[in-house]
C-alpha cells in the first residue's frame, strides 16, 4: 500500500516538476493523435456525410462496413499497418515503419471509420429533417453536404472527440508500428505500458494522471460547448 | 367598380395556367394516394387547396413542387412538361418551418446563396425579407429560438426572398394562434399583389375564404370541386364538399391514404 502511496506521490511530483522525460512524451502523444485526427476529420467528415446525405449503389455495404470497421482491435490495425509499412509491403519503400509517421498512419487508420460512422448517423438525423427544404431551395450536392456538415457542427465535435478519446487511448497499433523507441516513438500508453512491466510505476502512473486529466478536459470542454449550442438551439 | 374587378378576375380565370395537371395521380407498392385528376393553376392568382386529413392534399402540392414524382399523368409548367429546373422559380413553406440552426440572418443568406443570387445583390433582399418578416431587430438571433410563430413568418420571408413565380404553402398556419395567422396571411396577400402565384393548402374555411380566389377541394385523393373561391365556399355542388364545409366529418374511403 505505502508503495502505492509513494508512487503516486512521486508521480504527481514529476508532474508539478513538469519533468522533460514525462513532457516529451506527453508532446510526442499529442502530436500523434492530433494529427491522426486532423486526418481522421478530412476523410471521415466528408465520406460520413456523403454517406449519410446520399443515396448511391453500394451505401449499404459502406454503411456496414464503417460500423464494423469502429470497432476493429487496434493490434489488428497495428499488424495490417506494419505489413503494408515493412520492407516487403507496399509501403515499404518509403521507410515509415518505427516513425511518428508510421503512428499516424495507425492512428488515421483506427479513428477514420469511428468519425465517418458516426458523422453518417448525425448527418443522416439531420437530412432527414431538412430534405424536403433542400430539395425545394434545390440546393446542390456539395452545398447540401457542407451545410449539414456546419449545422451538425456540434454534434460533430462529440465524434471527433470520439475519435480522439479512442486514438489517444490506444497502445496495441502504435507499438507495433511505432515500437516504443525512447525519444523517438515513445508515446503515453507504450511508455505506461514499458514502465509498468519494468517495475518503474512513478512515470507509468505520472502519465496515466495525465491521460485522465486530459480525457476529463476535453469531455468537459465538448460538454460546455454543446449545452451553449444548445441553449442556442444550435444544436 | 365591382363588374370592373369581376370582369378582370374573370379575365385571369381565363388566362393561360402557370401550371396544370392531367391525369396525374401518385402512389406507393400497390395503394394510390393520390388521382386521377385533372386541375390548373392560374397565373397571379391564389388557389387554395382543400379537403379532409388524408384527402391527399400535402401529396398534390408536393407533387406540384416536384417534391414527389407523380406514377401516372403529367404535371404541365408553362405548357412544358414539369422539370427540376421549375423548382428554382417556385418556393415553399411547410407547416412546421424547416430552419437551419443558424441565425435568422444566416438563414436568409443560405436561400439566396443556393438560389444563385449574386453577392451584390444579397444584402438589399436579405434586408427586405428582415422587415417582411417583421424580424430586422432578431437577424442576429438563432433562428429555432424564435417563437413558432416568428419562425413561420421568416419561412415566409426566406421562400419569397428567392423571388419565386409560385409559392408553395402545405398548412403554414396549422400550429399558429391567432394573430401569428393572420401575420402569415398578411405576407401571402403581400406576395400575391406582388403578382406571386399561390397555392395554399389549408383544411380552414375562414382561411379560404380570406385567402383565395380559387379552390380545389379534395376528397379521397381526388378533386370533388373546383372552381372560384366564392362559388364553391357559398354553395358547394359536390356532395362531399357540402358535407365538409357544413361540419361533417367524413372519412376518406377505403384504399386511399394521404401522406
Amino acid at each position: 500500500m505505502s508503495t502505492f502511496w509513494g508512487s503516486l506521490a512521486e508521480a504527481a511530483s514529476l508532474i508539478l516538476a513538469w519533468d522533460p522525460a514525462l513532457v516529451e512524451i506527453i508532446g510526442l502523444s499529442l502530436r500523434v493523435t492530433l494529427t491522426a485526427v486532423v486526418f481522421g476529420c478530412l476523410i471521415g467528415l466528408p465520406l460520413g456525410a456523403v454517406a449519410g446525405a446520399f443515396r448511391f449503389p453500394g451505401r449499404p455495404v459502406l454503411i456496414v462496413a464503417l460500423n464494423a470497421l469502429m470497432g476493429l482491435p487496434p493490434v489488428v490495425i497495428g499488424l495490417l499497418v506494419y505489413l503494408s509499412l515493412s520492407s516487403s509491403g507496399p509501403l515499404g519503400p518509403l521507410q515509415l515503419l518505427y516513425t511518428p509517421t508510421a503512428m499516424i498512419i495507425a492512428q488515421t487508420v483506427l479513428v477514420t471509420p469511428i468519425i465517418a460512422a458516426l458523422t453518417r448517423q448525425v448527418v443522416e438525423d439531420l437530412h432527414g429533417e431538412y430534405a424536403e427544404q433542400f430539395a425545394s431551395l434545390g440546393v446542390g450536392r456539395v452545398d447540401r453536404m457542407t451545410a449539414l456538415l456546419w449545422d451538425a457542427r456540434y454534434s460533430l465535435l462529440t465524434v471527433v472527440l470520439a475519435g480522439f478519446g479512442r486514438a489517444v487511448a490506444e497502445v496495441g497499433a502504435v507499438i507495433i508500428v511505432g515500437g516504443n523507441i525512447n525519444h523517438v516513438t515513445r508515446v503515453m500508453t507504450t511508455a505506461i505500458a514499458l514502465e509498468t512491466s519494468k517495475g518503474n510505476l512513478e512515470l507509468a502512473l505520472a502519465l496515466g494522471m495525465v491521460l485522465l486529466v486530459l480525457a476529463f478536459a476535453v469531455n468537459a470542454a465538448v460538454m460546455a460547448l454543446r449545452a451553449s449550442a444548445v441553449r442556442a438551439a444550435y444544436a | 367598380m365591382r363588374d370592373l374587378a369581376e370582369s378582370m378576375s374573370d379575365l385571369n380565370t381565363t388566362a393561360e395556367p402557370v401550371m396544370s395537371a392531367h391525369g396525374l395521380s401518385y402512389g406507393t407498392g400497390r395503394e394510390t394516394h393520390l388521382g386521377p385528376l385533372d386541375l390548373a393553376i392560374r397565373a397571379g392568382r391564389s388557389t387554395v387547396i382543400m379537403g379532409a386529413n388524408g384527402a391527399g392534399k400535402s401529396v398534390l402540392i408536393r407533387l406540384l413542387h416536384g417534391l414527389l414524382t407523380p406514377t401516372r399523368g403529367q404535371i404541365l409548367w408553362h405548357g412544358a412538361a414539369l422539370k427540376a429546373g421549375a423548382r428554382k422559380r417556385q418556393a415553399m413553406v411547410f407547416q412546421r418551418p424547416v430552419l437551419l440552426r443558424r441565425s435568422v440572418l444566416g438563414n436568409l443568406r443560405f436561400a439566396l446563396r443556393v438560389r444563385g443570387v449574386r453577392k451584390g445583390d444579397r444584402v438589399a433582399r436579405e434586408q427586405a425579407a428582415l422587415d417582411a418578416a417583421k424580424l430586422s431587430h432578431a437577424k442576429d438571433r438563432p433562428a429555432r429560438r424564435l417563437s413558432i410563430g416568428e419562425q413561420q413568418r421568416l419561412a415566409v420571408a426566406r421562400a419569397l426572398s428567392t423571388s419565386p413565380e409560385v409559392l408553395f404553402l402545405d398548412e403554414p398556419t396549422a400550429s399558429l394562434d391567432p394573430a401569428s395567422t393572420l401575420a402569415i396571411e398578411a405576407q401571402i396577400a403581400e406576395a400575391k399583389a406582388a403578382g406571386v402565384t399561390i397555392v395554399l393548402v389549408t383544411h380552414d374555411a375562414g382561411q379560404a375564404r380570406r385567402v383565395g380566389d380559387d379552390v380545389i377541394f379534395l376528397d379521397a385523393g381526388r378533386v370533388a370541386e373546383q372552381g372560384r373561391a366564392s362559388d364553391v365556399l357559398t354553395a358547394p355542388q359536390s356532395p362531399e364538399a357540402q358535407a365538409w364545409l357544413s361540419g361533417d366529418l367524413r372519412l376518406a374511403a377505403s384504399g386511399t391514404t394521404g401522406l
